[in-house]
């Protein structure tokens, strides 16, 4: 039983993930979200300092929060005609490093020790549970779904829009699409996702998820569509696969699910070259 | 009562840092022209185009479009940005870029109808696309995306159309296509204003001449404006070029 | 903890941030910033192989082990974004996480195993500078010192392959060469500053100074001696600083000062600062109203 809650976690950390990824690589902001793994730590704490405990559903908001942050400030320093690539690389570390300056001077004694940050301890999962509406699951089980229920909501409700905005911002802009506001978001998905993962996988090795499934669909996809459901699945794969091996090799679950996220993506990454030189091979005869 | 103008634009001027890009730009065209907008590398053309438009903070001046300042609610224009402002590697089809120029006339959230992927098709039959309209964007060749992007435009039935360099790097046949339909749009009463970098080709397609340099220098009629003295003016001197003309 | 050693430990943050100043300069300029932080995240798996494979913890071991993988993750990306429809961002994302995954899978089982347990290789992730010991010093001042003279020698060669390929390519220069030179001393400054700051804070080090720079002048050998002071600054400062108190981890008080010297550049600096855009703009608006 335990060990089903903590493929189940798994399992809804792929999906979750693969949502998110899909159009994170189609804007091209996979750094960003590597960005938002690391600020949320920052958002995490601030949270804790404010509220002094260790509520989920304020980590929830202190990471959103983060996220909205990290978004914001890459864009202004961006704006002011700092290169991009920059831009991301001093907000988010410095925010991280205030972070876990921030952890060693307030919150030391506390269960909110950074290598738990970040990379999670998906063992202890099941340990952790709520009850609500009479149903009793694991906390990390509870926010997953949460969060998967948004990142589905947000996808149902303004797929056109970020299409168009991903696709050609410019051009949206001129028929009226709020893009800055779609940008802005779309930034707090992310940065739930991030928050509902960490607990389980921890804040790094979520971008793994977040970048890894969605990249290897965008390989293989000729539709948005198609994208989305080849990236939930190479999640859930990941996920799989991660916890089956980590047992067999006695090690982290989190880092074998972003090891096998990796092999998905060489393995599919070889099938498609071969694909193409066997259709080349027919067109050519 | 003064019929409206198609742009209106005064004292328009953008600096980027130290740098001025546009300078008092003044302009005032009526309704109904094709017109090109010609200027050397860097005259600031392009920028021109995008603060029209209101995509640029960092202006200063006002523009009117058909009597109303630019919002894009109003679904009056029609923008075909410059082939390169867009990934084509995007996983979607010719007809769906094509449908996206209905999501303005739908609210947020609502799916496109019968009738925008109607005139979706019909945008894209008139471009001598529909033959393509399930190919995935990434196969089409460089003409063949810009007629796509003009589709694009079409498909919102807009009063004002502006595009960005439409001919460059396209073919005879689509050069030959895209034109036609910009004098069809202009038999129609549309206004359409080209960002246009081959003078050759000049007073065979527009009937209206507008030359840019860091501000307006001329605006009128192709046959007044489009001479060699004033070119002189905009492009700074290159006689082999007028030679030609 | 001696005031002797101390002396020691700060300076070799000092060279490191120096070094890490200059090299950060180099790959900013090409816009590899975020390469920067992956080879360092990737440097991870590469430590813990070289302490699985021979068993040794030896500081040169490790950095070896640390330099492999870390330079691997650098070709990876490039690799992934020549062959693929990937985009930079994609790749950089995807390499850094899932090395940084491998090293975790790794270093647990290293944490596992028998010899593990002492093995101190968790303050990679965060660097503990305080802690370095004589060998590992001398080690830093070796690295740091040949980054720094590499980088004087080569100065000309690498300005030109960055401000103007194809001149640089017309007049002979060996660019493939040349390039796999600055991958190797980026490499080689992560790998000596990991002990310090720590895996993860690493790429602070190679973007913050440069960036900093950059808004003080265009000319790279202004920018270059900006950012190796401000590495400096930020190593010394921050070293001295986190000894005053024990658990303070170096990394992110090294990071905080050279942040803070961004933050000063960014509002104050008169090229590029905040405040003399703000006055600029007011003049242009006041000019514009005027005509």
């Amino acid at each position: 039983m335990i060990e089903f809650w903590v493929i189940f976690t798994g399992v809804l950390v792929g999906l979750t993930c693969g949502i998110a990824g899909v159009f994170l690589i189609l804007r091209k902001m996979s750094m960003i979200a590597d960005a938002i793994s690391h600020t949320v730590l920052f958002g995490i704490v601030m949270a804790f300092i404010v509220t002094q405990t260790l509520n989920g559903v304020w980590m929830l908001v202190g990471a959103a929060f983060a996220g909205i942050l990290t978004a914001y400030l890459v864009q202004l320093l961006q704006s002011s005609g700092i290169q991009e690539d920059a831009a991301i690389g001093v907000v988010f570390t410095s925010l991280f490093a205030i972070g876990v300056l921030l952890i060693t001077l307030f919150a030391g004694d506390v269960h909110l020790d950074v290598e738990h940050v970040l990379m999670g301890e998906i063992a202890f999962i099941p340990w952790d549970k709520w009850t609500f509406l009479s149903i009793t699951m694991p906390k990390a089980v509870w926010m997953l779904l949460l969060v998967l229920v948004i990142n589905i909501a947000f996808l149902f409700l303004f797929y056109k829009e970020m299409k168009l905005s991903t696709f050609d911002p410019v051009y949206a802009a001129t028929i009226g699409l709020p893009v800055v506001l779609l940008h802005y978001g779309f930034m707090t998905t992310i940065s739930l996702t991030t928050v509902s993962a960490f607990d389980s996988v921890g804040a790094i090795l979520v971008v793994a998820m977040l970048i890894g499934p969605a990249a290897t669909a965008y390989l293989i996809s000729k539709s948005i569509k198609q994208m989305f459901i080849w990236s939930m699945t190479f999640g859930v794969a990941a996920a799989i696969i991660g916890y089956y091996s980590a047992k067999w090799f006695d090690t982290s679950i989190a880092g074998m699910m972003a090891t096998a996220v990796g092999a998905i993506f060489v393995v599919i990454f070889i099938i498609d070259k071969i694909n193409g030189r066997l259709n080349k091979k027919v067109v050519e005869t | 009562m003064r019929a409206l103008e198609a742009l209106v634009v005064q004292n328009l001027s953008v600096a980027y840092d130290k740098k001025r890009v546009l300078e008092n730009a003044n302009l005032i065209v009526p309704k109904g022209h094709l017109a090109a907008i010609i200027g050397p590398n860097g005259a600031g053309k392009s920028t021109f185009l995008k603060a029209v438009l209101n995509q640029l903070p960092n202006k200063v001046g006002e523009v009117e479009i058909l009597g109303k300042a630019f919002s894009p609610k109003s679904l009056v224009v029609g923008y075909v940005p410059q082939r390169n402002a867009v990934d084509w590697d995007f996983p979607t089809t010719a007809f769906d870029v094509v449908l996206m120029g209905r999501y303005g006339s739908r609210g947020l959230m609502k799916r496109p109808t019968k009738h925008d992927k109607q005139l979706a098709m019909q945008a894209l039959t008139s471009v001598g696309m529909e033959d393509y309209a399930d190919r995935s964007i990434g196969q089409l060749s460089g003409g063949q995306q810009q007629r796509v992007f003009l589709a694009r435009a079409l498909a919102q039935n807009a009063e004002v159309y502006f595009l960005d360099e439409p001919f460059a790097g396209v073919d005879a046949a689509t050069e030959k296509t895209i034109i036609d339909i910009l004098k069809n749009l202009k038999a129609q009463g549309k206004s359409i204003f080209v960002v246009h970098h081959d003078l050759q080709t000049v007073k065979e397609y527009f009937d209206y001449t507008i030359l840019l340099n860091k501000t307006i220098l001329a605006a009128g009629k192709t046959e007044e404006v489009f001479t060699a003295e004033k070119l002189q003016q905009t492009y700074g001197g290159n006689l082999f070029m007028m030679q030609a003309l | 903890m001696l005031s002797g050693n101390l002396l020691w430990v700060l300076m070799g943050t000092m060279l490191l941030g120096i070094a890490a100043g200059i090299t950060g300069t180099f790959s900013f300029l090409q816009k590899q910033s975020l390469v920067g932080d992956a080879a360092a995240h990737a440097a991870l798996p590469g430590i813990a192989l070289a302490f699985l494979i021979t068993g040794q913890k030896e500081l040169p071991i490790l950095m070896i082990g640390a330099a492999l993988t870390s330079a691997l993750s650098v070709y990876c990306i490039q690799w992934i974004v020549t062959y693929s429809k990937l985009k930079a961002d994609a790749a950089i994302g995807l390499v850094l996480a899932v090395f940084f995954g491998i090293g975790i899978v790794l270093l647990t089982i290293v944490n596992r195993s028998p010899l593990g347990n002492q093995s101190g290789l968790n303050d990679f992730i965060f660097g503990k500078a305080a802690t370095m010991t004589k060998a590992d010093l001398t080690w830093l001042f070796i690295s740091a010192a040949i980054i720094i003279i590499v980088s004087l020698l080569l100065y000309k060669e690498w300005k030109l392959m960055i401000f103007d390929p194809v001149y640089a390519k017309g007049i002979g220069l060996p660019i493939e060469a040349l390039k796999a030179c600055l991958t190797a001393l980026i490499v080689m400054t992560i790998v000596t500053g990991i002990q310090a700051v720590g895996v993860i804070l690493m790429s602070a080090l190679l973007i913050i100074p440069a960036a900093s720079a950059k808004l003080w002048t265009r000319r790279l050998s202004t920018m270059l001696i900006f950012s190796g002071i401000t590495g400096g600054i930020a190593g010394l400062a921050g070293t001295f600083i986190s000894s005053l108190r024990t658990g303070l981890s170096t990394g992110p008080i090294i990071v905080l000062f050279a942040a803070t010297i961004f933050f000063i550049s960014y509002l104050f600096s008169p090229k590029a600062g905040q405040l003399s855009k703000y006055i600029r703009k007011v003049k242009f608006r006041k000019q514009e109203k005027l005509s």
